[in-house]
């Protein structure tokens, strides 16, 4: 009964906040605009980060290859393929999947910290032939001005694109983190000797979310170009990738928006922080470490233990 | 002999030396990096920005003597030595309280610490770039195979790196701090169960690792602009190699700097835009062949 009425609580919440989200554009200047967008994306890079991570219990850390080989993919197809823009957003994601398949094919057989070192060191391998391609990928300048499809390329609907994406694919990681596959998966993170015990192809759930999760790191890519019509070589430099790993600590890895609430405070940071003075990452950093002493489920771990304790405490004395 | 001339032609060999060379510098940094991996079991990003800490404090304490060969040698000494201090006091005040979480926590706090740390260096030497000189003793080159110059500099980078990995090994298999790290590597509350402070043994092994850093820092300094951003690629690389050496193992540490040096200068010699490309793909290959590294492994 309370916990309906909790629920009920956030679906209002929650409900309040994507209306504001499309109410945005009517009164927000167009900086914010821009900076919203901004946000929603890298939240959803950061969320399917989390759904190996936080969920899997994978040490995915390289995330951003996924991201930027995913712009990197539509931008090359709008650019030099000469097929309609919109066929650079189906390449994008579906590039960074199968990135993402070959990777985990080869470092599957190893195990946590290992993976995540392999992971680097295959990413890095990707990052230094983007940098250094000059002919195709444009080198360290990247690519600038490209030319997205004339329905979205204002700001305003760039971020209504950005924002119809990013739900929807928020929508989708949801399901599939409550599907029987998302428990099984949640199985495999707490004990992967009892979950293999009981029937579960270990090896090939974790297979599969690295590829969903590379997957919506495309998506996540391809918004990217469509906010900011350019691409560089950064987008896939393994400095992100464990600024994605810091916001999905952030805001909570146990939890599901925890990654999306990092991600708005690490940008909000960045951008007001590097107003005033050149030193942004000292705060970042500083950050850091306080959240990892003091509250190593996130924010939204936080509040939720407390939310969650009160309801204990509530049923308690009713 | 003419074929002979042509395989190893002084291009070549010049070439191999200038591997070498490199080699030297990422062994000095990968070993620290590795025994801090192999006893403490910290990915330690960090290493990094040490390693710019300890080039960024020999400019200035080479300068503060004069710039002259005494300047270097002072700075060849205390830089690694500041970074020790900075890293001994990094370890007692924040690493050793987490050492029984997640390898996770313990990665990012190492990164919390580079983001301040880029800062700081910032904040004290600026955005430019520094450049140490030779010492007066090492300008000037050597003329090898076929009266190819070859730096002076960098013949004592060649004899510096086996003096560092021998002592390194006499210090982890020979005394007795070196051989209780190891001990505790493999089983931490036994060795504390037998009345050692294995406490103060992990700050020993983390100071070692990072003094290391330093000195890597401190050695390559006259040879590169010391620039904001130079721990960004490095510790990347440094990272590969231990991967590929075998985490924890000193001499893994060597091959795998071996590896890379080489295949980046001789890659340059085949395929010059993409020379870069070849070690990381040597490190792919490495990998796919023994994934758990070259040799054994201390975990």
């Amino acid at each position: 009964m309370l916990k309906n009425t909790l629920e009920g609580k956030g679906r209002i919440v929650g409900g309040a906040v994507i209306v504001l989200l499309f109410l945005f554009p009517l009164f927000l200047p167009r900086f914010y605009i821009y900076l919203v967008s901004i946000i929603l994306l890298t939240g959803l890079l950061a969320t399917s980060l989390n759904l190996p991570l936080g969920y899997g219990g994978i040490f995915q850390f390289h995330h951003a290859v996924f991201y930027g080989v995913g712009a990197y993919g539509a931008a090359l197809t709008i650019t030099k393929s000469g097929l309609s823009p919109w066929f650079g957003f189906v390449v994008a994601p579906l590039t960074a999947a199968l990135l993402s398949l070959i990777m985990g094919l080869i470092c599957i057989r190893l195990s946590k910290l290992y993976f995540g070192m392999l992971q680097i060191s295959l990413g890095s391998l990707v990052w230094i032939i983007v940098y250094r391609w000059y002919s195709f990928t444009g080198g360290d300048n990247g690519i600038h001005g490209i030319p997205v499809p004339n329905v979205i390329s204002s700001p305003n609907s760039a971020y209504y694109f950005t924002l119809l994406v990013t739900l929807l694919s928020l929508w989708a990681l949801y399901k599939i983190i409550n599907s029987p596959f998302g428990s099984a998966l949640q199985g495999i993170r707490d004990n992967p000797v009892r979950s293999a015990m009981i029937g579960i192809n270990v090896k090939l759930h974790q297979l599969v979310v690295l590829v969903i999760a590379g997957f919506f790191a495309g998506v996540a890519g391809s918004l990217f170009i469509v906010v900011d019509t350019a691409v560089f070589p950064d987008m896939l430099f393994w400095t992100l990738s464990l600024e994605v790993l810091i916001m999905c600590l952030l805001g909570g890895w146990f939890t599901f928006l925890g990654p999306m609430l990092g991600a708005a405070i690490t940008i909000f940071m960045r951008t007001f922080v590097s107003g005033f003075t050149d030193y942004w990452t000292l705060p970042l950093g500083i950050l850091m470490m306080l959240v990892i002493f003091f509250l190593p489920n996130g924010i939204l771990g936080y509040i939720e233990e407390k939310l969650h304790g009160s309801l204990i405490e509530q049923t308690v004395k009713e | 002999m003419d074929v002979l001339y042509t395989i190893f032609s002084p291009k070549l060999m010049s070439q191999i030396f200038v591997g070498l060379s490199r080699t030297v510098i990422l062994f000095i940094v990968a070993s620290g990096l590795s025994l801090i991996l192999g006893v403490l079991r910290i990915p330690n990003i960090w290493h990094g920005s040490l390693y710019m800490v300890g080039a960024f404090m020999t400019f200035t304490i080479s300068g503060a003597f004069g710039g002259g060969s005494v300047g270097f040698w002072m700075a060849l000494i205390l830089a690694p030595l500041g970074v020790a201090f900075v890293s001994l006091i990094a370890e007692r005040s924040f690493f050793q309280h987490l050492y029984e979480r997640e390898h996770l926590m313990l990665l990012l706090l190492t990164f919390a610490f580079s983001l301040v740390f880029g800062d700081l260096v910032k904040m004290v030497w600026g955005m430019e770039y520094k450049s140490v000189p030779v010492p007066r003793i090492f300008q000037g080159s050597i003329h090898l195979f076929g009266g190819l110059p070859f730096p002076r500099y960098n013949v004592f980078l060649l004899v510096i790196g086996p003096v560092v990995a021998v002592a390194l090994w006499l210090i982890v298999n020979k005394t007795k701090v070196g051989k209780i790290s190891r001990a505790a590597a493999v089983d931490r509350e036994m060795v504390g169960a037998v009345g050692i402070n294995v406490s103060w043994v992990f700050a020993f092994v983390f100071m070692i690792g990072c003094l290391l850093a330093g000195l890597g820092g401190a050695l390559v300094a006259p040879t590169v602009n010391v620039s904001l951003g130079m721990d960004h690629t490095l510790i990347m690389e440094a990272f590969l190699i231990v991967i590929i050496g075998g985490l924890g193992n000193i001499w893994g540490a060597l091959l795998g700097a071996l590896i890379f040096g080489l295949a980046q200068s001789l890659g340059i010699l085949i395929w010059p835009q993409f020379g870069i490309v070849f070690p990381y793909a040597a490190v792919i290959v490495v990998l796919l062949l023994r994934p758990t590294g070259l040799l054994k492994s201390t975990w």
